[in-house]
């Protein structure tokens, strides 16, 4: 077994490993940044107390989190080159800029403001300190947007012409960052960020509401969390309803994928429930299906002819297991986070938000769904592009730095082991601050580094609130 | 034009990975000076002192590295497969000390545990860094566009040598910026260290500037004939200046001065370097034209480096300033 793992198995392996656990900590970070502006903008509008109280129990969350996506997002701008230095040398004239305007634009927008976010408030001023928090949440939006118009480029290349060296080199600027997928990609993830963020607030909020039905800040957050989730759920289904769109012009076989179609339907394709993917035989097995409704959802119209995978040379198709599997993970979950959004909504015009223990409790175990509904939509799409790294233009197995089997297995195992023992040790601390109720001014052992600042905001807080 | 744009690119990273090895050797240089503090309370002050800035001092190594991908990607893509093992040690260890910032405020029971990811990590990865640049002097094997060497290539008594040449620089860097920050017995401590890490990085700084010429009969070139020849008389000169600067501010007991006189010192070093690979990127044969991207690559990143890179310079030294002032050890102590 051991000898089919070649240099490129273990390098996506690899980049697998790196990104899946990388993307988590943006996911939650991007909409914490924007939650921790609006909570300060409410404290400094309001003067009430409990949005203090959430400000700096979410900032110090924020602050491992953020330390954790910042240092494993350095790997990522790194094994680009060494494990993929010919996708690297073939590709740096387009993607590197807007890589480098990620940096420039975003990577140090962050980390300037962000010592001042979290230390600085009683050193620079209220006002200097809500500019800092609103720029550190605007620098995770930027950040979105350029490795999004990047990884859409790989999706859906444009605006490119390929010179004598083999390499891509860029001709239209605009058609490159506004690549097609990039407008539907962009939505779709920034949307999933905030969904992810709120299904945290709520479930924190949860638990503490379940100790505590009085606890003030508990039914702040929790409040904001199911406003959030019935005004952002329906959006993700849309926006996620038309990025499929999107892919079905542009990578079909991806969406044949996802649909498990492996013949073409030319009186109109039925929607697979559940089935198994049967990769030997080319069909889904104990298929369950509702006829036509897939050419309804795709072409809407119950009787439009959808190809199938029949249609594709087999060197060209993405691994259909997997790509099946992760996208009815998503959607599934999508339509679980819009029933809790239903839910609160319902139990809210009946004056029983915070009453009964059914909703919290499941709140609760939707909490981190965000993040699994996060990783199985990028397993879906990526998994989907396969077997190329730029789509239909330069494959997987070309794109290989020039490395041997067992110095890539070496590095992945240390990867593996280092990755598991860090995050999983923040995660913890993450977890056992969540566990805290946020209105307990102190959260961890001791604060932090420089923390008296907040201490002694806190006071000063307290005199405005009066 | 192609030609000028790559020149103006290739000081643009110069400037990048410069203003990396300063800013970061400062903070990774506190994390291996960080077993030496006599006290809980001055483990807190070192961390500290850098605790508000090290992110961003970290983002010019993604500068470095997506800067180089975007403007010089043959170069990007031959370096990093040949520097594979040292560069994945070196994220490894910049994970474990990116993470003891917090961890370590959030846990009794292992904080020893971050405290030596703390230290192990700024020093591993001062070590690798050393030895990645010790391996690019001695040279990287290149045919058909890609990295042509072994996987061993990295490793060299020289590439030891600069490796170690670095650990002891960035902890020059870190202890005189803790005699800025700090005051009192640790002040005094550092100012000693000062001394002794001072005198080593010049060592270290002699020695290899000595062996370099050898490594490859271009750089014996460069330094040993005209035009190269006045630089090997600047150069030296400059550098006793900077080193009695240092010494003299150590002994006067002045606090800003040691430290510039120390990243004078980085900054000859670091030209001196880029005098021996002009014009090449990637020594001994890539060439900075020879790895650029296309024109349009160049000049749309220029675009947005020339506005932003000022900008960022600007609101750092805000940060900076925000922050400055020794470390009130009272303050970490609610």
């Amino acid at each position: 077994m051991l000898e089919n793992l070649t240099a490129e198995t273990l390098s996506r392996m690899q980049f697998a490993f790196t990104v899946s656990f990388h993307i988590i900590f943006p996911a939650f970070s991007i909409g914490l940044a924007s939650f921790l502006a609006v909570l300060n903008g409410l404290w400094l509008k309001t003067h009430d107390q409990a949005y203090l109280f959430l400000f700096n129990y979410w900032k110090k969350i924020f602050a491992v989190a953020f330390g954790m996506g910042v240092v494993s997002g350095i790997v990522m701008s790194y094994q680009f080159g060494t494990n993929w230095a010919v996708f690297s040398d073939k590709t740096g004239p387009v993607l590197g800029p807007l890589m480098a305007y990620e940096v420039l634009s975003a990577f140090f927008l962050e980390a300037g403001f962000l010592g001042i976010m979290l230390f600085g408030r009683e050193r620079v001023g209220d006002s200097l300190h809500m500019f800092a928090t609103g720029v550190v949440a605007l620098g995770t939006l930027m950040s979105a947007f350029w490795i999004l118009s990047v990884n859409s480029w790989m999706h859906t290349p444009a605006g490119y012409s390929i010179n004598e060296l083999g390499q891509f080199v860029p001709e239209y600027w605009w058609l490159i960052v506004f690549n097609p997928s990039f407008p539907y990609r962009l939505v779709h993830m920034v949307l999933a960020a905030f969904l992810t963020t709120a299904l945290v607030v709520g479930a924190v909020g949860a638990l503490h509401l379940l100790r505590d039905k009085a606890d003030g800040a508990a039914r702040r957050m929790f409040s904001m969390a199911m406003w959030m989730l019935i005004a952002v759920a329906p959006l993700q289904i849309l926006a996620g309803d038309f990025h499929g769109l999107n892919t079905l012009e542009h990578q079909p076989a991806k969406v044949m994928a996802m649909e498990g179609h492996y013949d073409s339907h030319p009186e109109g394709a039925p929607f697979i429930i559940f089935g198994i993917p049967n990769a030997e035989e080319k069909r889904i097995d104990y298929a369950v299906q509702i006829p036509k409704l897939s050419s309804l959802i795709l072409k809407h119209d119950l009787n439009a002819p959808l190809a199938g995978l029949d249609t594709i040379a087999d060197e060209d198709e993405p691994p259909v297991a997997i790509v099946f599997w992760s996208f009815r993970v998503m959607v599934g979950l999508g339509m679980a986070m819009l029933g809790i959004g239903l839910w609160g909504f319902w139990r809210r015009i009946r004056g029983r938000l915070y009453e009964g223990k059914l909703l919290k409790r499941a709140a609760i175990i939707m909490g981190p769904m965000g993040f699994v509904a996060v990783l199985a939509g990028w397993i879906t799409t990526e998994v989907g592009r396969q077997p190329f790294t730029v789509y239909g233009l330069l494959r997987t197995s070309d794109s290989l730095s020039p490395i041997s089997a067992p110095a890539v297995a070496v590095s992945l195992v240390a990867f593996i082991i280092v990755y598991f023992f860090v995050f999983g040790a923040g995660t913890f601390y993450i977890l056992r601050m969540m566990n805290k109720s946020a209105s307990t001014p102190h959260l961890g052992l001791k604060d932090g580094p420089i923390r008296t600042a907040i201490a002694i905001n806190q006071k000063a807080g307290g005199q405005h609130g009066i | 034009m192609e030609f000028e744009l790559s020149i103006v690119w290739a000081m643009i990273i110069a400037f990048a990975v410069l203003t990396y090895v300063i800013l970061d050797g400062f903070d990774l240089g506190i994390g291996i000076l960080f077993p030496f503090a006599d006290s809980e309370q001055d483990k807190s002050v070192m961390m500290n002192s850098i605790a508000p800035i090290w992110d961003g001092n970290e983002t010019w190594l993604v500068m470095g590295g997506g800067g180089l991908f975007a403007v010089f990607p043959l170069a990007y893509a031959v370096i990093m497969p040949a520097l594979y093992m040292p560069i994945i040690i070196m994220l490894l260890a910049l994970i474990f000390r990116g993470v003891a910032f917090e961890y370590r405020w959030k846990t009794d029971r292992w904080k020893p545990v971050w405290d030596f990811a703390f230290f192990g990590g700024s020093i591993t990865a001062a070590f690798m860094q050393g030895i990645a640049l010790g391996a690019i002097v001695q040279g990287i094997k290149i045919a058909d566009r890609a990295y042509a060497g072994g996987w061993w290539d990295w490793l060299s008594p020289f590439s030891i040598l600069t490796g170690c040449a670095v650990v002891v620089g960035y902890s020059l860097l870190g202890s005189t910026w803790l005699i800025i920050k700090t005051e009192g017995g640790i002040q005094a401590k550092m100012r000693g260290f000062a001394k002794f890490l001072g005198l080593g990085t010049l060592s270290f700084i002699g020695v290899v500037s000595l062996i370099t010429p050898f490594q490859d009969a271009a750089y014996f070139q460069r330094w040993f004939s005209f035009p190269g020849i006045i630089f090997s008389v600047v150069m030296p000169s400059l550098l006793i200046l900077c080193s009695w600067l240092l010494f003299t501010g150590l002994k006067k007991h002045k606090e800003v001065q040691p430290f510039l006189a120390s990243l004078s010192i980085f900054v000859l070093s670091f030209i001196g370097i880029v005098i021996s690979f002009y014009p090449n990127i990637v020594p001994p044969s890539l060439t900075i034209a020879e790895a650029a991207a296309p024109d349009s690559s160049l000049k749309f990143t220029l675009v947005g480096t020339a506005i932003l890179i000022p900008l960022i310079l600007a609101y750092t030294a805000y940060a900076y300033w925000v922050f400055r002032g020794k470390v009130n050890p009272e303050e970490s102590y609610h």
